[in-house]
């Protein structure tokens, strides 16, 4: 077998490359975050389930609850959208962060792990993937939306109503990342949706304003990051806020959980032990 | 080039590496050669940074693993025992990741990914999704990215296992290339007996998290008066099959076999 030229001295690209290493770092970064993207549109089947569920709440909340309230459904699906566009990012980026579980099982979390890369790295690369999918995930579910008599209030509040979506996306990966370092199978994946990504979204006011809610779920709603992401999407697109606190409020909470949760995740990526 | 001392990694009650001790030379042939469960795999977990060690200092080429993690991992390359490969990424894409990770410079990267996926036979399937592929065609795909960077030393853990015997001795061949023309200091587990007797300067057996015996291939067969290195490792570890966690009536077994040959 032949090696191809040039010779190398052995080990020599490892000390070699060290004066471009923060370019090649942005490299590496930027190759797993398009792992995550190829990964995502390579998978249909997750990609229709994905987007089922935002269709389905759409129809039956957006005509079925609308009728009943007894405003023709209109007026609602102004509030609702917001709300289930929500749904879909923290449903989808939740899932993305989770990931880390499948991959320990199928192997390749170690390929990442023994890489000379910062963990810290890894875990940015990930994220941002698994932020960006579910972003596009709520772009597209916008879109969807206004096949059911949406109206955003303009289509220049689109581009920071897909910040706001980028962020709430990458705080959800991030609290997936977090609960993907601690557990090592997927049976616990229904606990996790039933026990915490559920309660997050009812609690956000994405469906239905909370009115008369004892002390301590008022509490667990305004620490629930989607409270605030629903808000501000619900402000910049319909130019409805169902609190008081507003819309700079509401993104100064949303870069600061981002940033904590991020931070969180990398501390706990950082500790997996395969 | 690999420094380990009184190395331990328990699980609970469980002794997985029982204070174990070796060196690896730079530019050597190192094998670990034992039955399943001896602890060859935590081992290499251990060296290569992915499990803390419960007590022990490991040095990789002058590196502490455990305290400068990321310094250590640009010393070594490893191809793993169990897949770890993206199912979802084409045979393509997981070479060029690979190689991005590792910092391998474009232009070669693109020549060595081309090179190495002819090697092992795969170049046609190159934009085939790894979900597509047999056990032994991902292994082949294994072995190639492993090859692709070529660290100071590349850790094999159980390399040919589920290999079929052309691609192992093609493997083989390959590696000692690599060792010979670049000095690239070698450090392989296996149950294969010929395959530490051909490919290793130096071997130790481990059983049970302890390491039994250690030498080259001629000095262990001449310890236990054995003329193949089969028969030698038998000599060692008993006869009887290992499961993960052996009994405790085997391993007085064991012990007293051991004792009498002392």
């Amino acid at each position: 077998m032949k090696e191809p030229a040039p010779p190398i001295e052995r080990g020599s690209w490892v000390s070699g490359w060290e004066e471009d290493s923060a370019i090649n770092d942005m490299k590496k970064i930027y190759y797993l975050w398009l792992r995550q993207i190829k990964k995502y549109l390579r998978s249909r089947a997750r990609m229709i389930g994905t987007l089922a569920q935002p269709i389905i709440f759409l129809v039956m909340f957006g005509y079925g609850f609308g009728g009943a309230l007894g405003n023709g459904g209109g007026n609602y699906l102004d509030y609702l959208a917001p709300g289930i566009i929500g749904m879909s990012i923290i449903f989808t980026a939740i899932f993305t962060g989770i990931e880390v579980i499948w991959d320990r099982q199928f192997g390749f979390l170690k390929e990442t792990l023994v890489a000379p890369m910062s963990r810290t790295d890894v875990m940015i690369g990930r994220t941002a993937g698994g932020a960006t999918v579910a972003t596009i995930q709520g772009t597209i579910v916008l879109l969807i939306s206004t096949f059911f008599g949406f109206q955003p209030v303009s289509w220049a509040a689109v581009v920071p109503a897909i910040f706001i979506m980028f962020l709430i996306a990458l705080i959800f990966s991030s609290i997936g990342t977090i609960i993907g370092s601690f557990l090592d199978d997927m049976q616990a994946f229904s606990l996790i949706m039933n026990f915490l990504v559920m309660p997050l979204f009812f609690l956000s006011g994405a469906l239905f304003q909370l009115q008369g809610l004892p002390d301590w779920l008022t509490f667990v709603s305004r620490i629930d990051p989607l409270t605030y992401g629903v808000d501000a999407l619900r402000v910049l697109l319909a130019n409805i806020g169902h609190h008081d606190l507003g819309l700079g409020v509401d993104t100064l909470v949303l870069v600061g959980m981002a940033l904590a949760f991020s931070l969180l995740g990398g501390y706990f990526f950082e500790k997996i032990q395969v | 080039m690999i420094e380990v001392s009184n190395l331990t990694k328990k699980y609970g009650d469980h002794v997985a590496v029982d204070d174990i001790t070796f060196t690896v030379t730079d530019g050597e042939v190192f094998a670990f050669l034992g039955p399943n469960g001896a602890g060859k795999t935590t081992t290499v977990k251990m060296l290569t940074t992915l499990l803390r060690p419960t007590a022990g200092v490991i040095k990789l080429d002058g590196i502490d693993p455990v305290l400068e993690p990321e310094l250590a991992r640009r010393q070594f390359g490893i191809v793993f025992q169990d897949p770890s490969l993206d199912d979802d990424l084409t045979a393509w894409e997981n070479m060029d990741l690979h190689g991005v990770l590792y910092d391998v410079p474009d232009v070669l990267r693109t020549q060595r990914c081309e090179e190495l996926l002819k090697f092992v036979d795969l170049w046609d399937r190159k934009d085939s999704v790894i979900k597509e592929f047999s056990g032994g065609m991902k292994r082949r795909l294994e072995i190639a990215r492993g090859l692709l960077h070529e660290p100071k030393i590349l850790f094999l853990d159980e390399p040919t296992t589920g290999l079929d015997p052309q691609t192992r001795n093609l493997l083989w061949d390959r590696l000692q290339e690599l060792n010979k023309t670049k000095g690239m200091t070698i450090f392989l587990t296996t149950h294969y007996m010929e395959e530490a007797d051909r490919m290793a300067d130096r071997i130790a057996i481990m059983d049970e998290g302890k390491i039994i015996a250690a030498g080259t291939p001629e000095e262990l067969k001449k310890q236990t008066n054995t003329e193949f290195l089969e028969d030698a490792f038998l000599a060692l570890t008993g006869k009887t099959i290992r499961d993960e966690g052996a009994g405790s009536s085997d391993r007085a077994r064991v012990m007293g076999q051991r004792m009498g040959r002392r």
